[in-house]
């Protein structure tokens, strides 16, 4: 157990000062690079997770379209800086133009990640009802990587976290990508899967979790993959509500400011990606879209507007949900950032 | 006191240091070494001992800090389940083990 501290009494709007963290520290947290692009195409999705900080859902409507996904390829084909295409959502897959992203960055010889969340395979598109299941053999062929969110490697903290079912059909979803050669390093197809804690708790050291995971999927269901990367559960959105109504809201903040690493803090994610939204919006992270905070003012705010420069001079824009990045050994889209 | 116990007093626990905080330095420096790192046994099988020994000694700050702590080493509900199992075997067979004696009392009393 980690000592608690002192608890604080102060009002929430003055108590989690992330800067003045930074601050403290000597940290000013610049713009390293732009080697990411990391474009949410839409909120849809075949789930509705308790800690999503998209609220995502079935029955989102928000989707990027044809020419916000062609100016993202323009982008990409302008920037050999920019060397990586990471596409998230909801589920990124129930876009009508996610293959078309996919093909078009892989011509451009971009790396591809997607944020592929398993059950989508089976369940395809919950307002279309188009199927799915051509996805592992897809991502093979054009030798995308998929990283994939698996809360626990047993059945009840999945389908707590993820809803009844997921477990079971996770499973599936990841022997189906085994059999067309993600996991096994010989073939180079990466498979990347993210723990994250099943409730307001941080995350257990990465690599002990990743051996973990690694033994028991193996020794239940003979499955493979690469990575596990541990996340911290961010306070925002459907986590920070559910959070707010057991009254656990203070005393998880109190554990993430804590926690403040500030070796964790330069390594945070912003520094070398740019988020972009549906609409083409720019914001510094994906958690700062989600709570329409975009890029600094004075900065080009569109990606129809994109200036690598510019972007590049912009003070990142921390408010106190940063102190999920920087607790611990960190946490980013790639894990502990530590 | 409106109650002798009250959750938000084991984030006070510092405070026992108030009259002489070299000493609650000095335990809280061995406590973090014996119960929070990787040794011989992994840190997570040292919360999983702490959360039956907190069962044991039936502490509410002890159970509340070592489920968290179970859960941020790795831990999931099953595997804490079985550690308070052990609490309960072991409880339950220190009592009836001394079975024997009440066997040798009424052997000496050759009822
Ligand atoms: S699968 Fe991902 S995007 Fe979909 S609801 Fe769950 S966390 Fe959100
Ligand atoms: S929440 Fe976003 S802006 Fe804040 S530290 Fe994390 S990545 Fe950076």
């Amino acid at each position: 157990m980690e000592l608690p501290v002192i608890a604080t009494t102060l009002p929430e709007a003055e108590r989690y000062h992330f800067d003045e963290a930074l601050g403290r520290h000597g940290l000013s947290l610049a713009p390293i690079s732009i080697d990411t692009l990391q474009v949410n195409v839409g909120k849809l999705c075949n789930q509705a997770c308790l800690h999503c900080h998209v609220d995502a859902s079935p029955k989102r409507t928000e989707m990027m379209d044809r020419r916000t996904a062609e100016q993202v390829i323009a982008v990409l084909e302008a920037h050999p800086a920019v060397t990586t295409l990471d596409l998230t959502g909801g589920a990124p897959e129930l876009n009508t133009n996610f293959d078309w992203l996919v093909v078009e960055a892989r011509r451009l010889n971009k790396h591809v990640m997607v944020r592929h969340n398993l059950t989508v395979q089976f369940d395809g598109n919950p307002q279309t009802g188009e199927s799915k299941e051509y996805l592992p053999e897809f991502f093979a062929r054009h030798g995308v990587e998929v990283v994939s969110s698996l809360p626990y490697y047993t059945e009840y903290f999945t389908d707590k976290q993820r809803g009844r079912g997921v477990f079971n059909k996770s499973i599936e979803a990841i022997r189906r990508l085994n059999e067309v050669g993600y996991g096994n390093p010989e073939t180079g197809l990466v498979l990347n899967l993210v723990y994250n804690p099943v409730g307001a708790f941080l995350p257990a050291a990465q690599e002990a979790l990743e051996a973990d995971f690694k033994r028991m999927l193996w020794n239940s269901s003979s499955l493979v993959f690469n990575k596990l990367y541990t996340i911290i559960n961010m306070p925002i959105h459907r986590f920070k509500e559910s959070l707010v109504r057991h009254g656990g809201y203070e005393e998880y903040m109190n554990k993430l400011v804590t926690a403040f690493n500030p070796g964790a803090a330069d390594g945070v994610m912003c520094r070398s990606m740019i988020s972009v939204d549906y609409d083409g919006r720019l914001s510094d992270c994906d958690f700062n879209q989600m709570l329409d905070i975009p890029v600094e003012e004075g900065t080009p705010r569109s990606i129809f507007e994109w200036d690598f420069d510019g972007l590049m001079a912009r003070r990142i824009v921390f408010k106190d949900h940063c102190f999920g990045c920087t607790a611990g050994a960190g946490s980013s889209c790639g894990g502990t950032t530590a | 006191m409106a109650n002798y116990y009250e959750s938000a007093d084991l984030a006070r626990f510092a405070e026992v240091g108030t009259h002489n905080k070299a000493l609650i330095d000095k335990f809280f420096e061995y406590y973090n070494m014996a119960t929070g790192t990787d040794g011989a046994l992994s840190k997570r099988e040292k919360q999983l001992i702490g959360l039956a020994v907190a069962h044991t000694i039936q502490c509410p700050y002890c159970i509340d800090a070592y489920t968290t702590g179970c859960l941020e080493s790795g831990a999931d509900p099953a595997q804490m389940t079985e550690a308070i199992h052990v609490v309960g075997a072991v409880r339950g067979g220190a009592s009836i083990v001394h079975g024997v004696q009440f066997l040798n009392v009424l052997e000496r009393l050759g009822a």
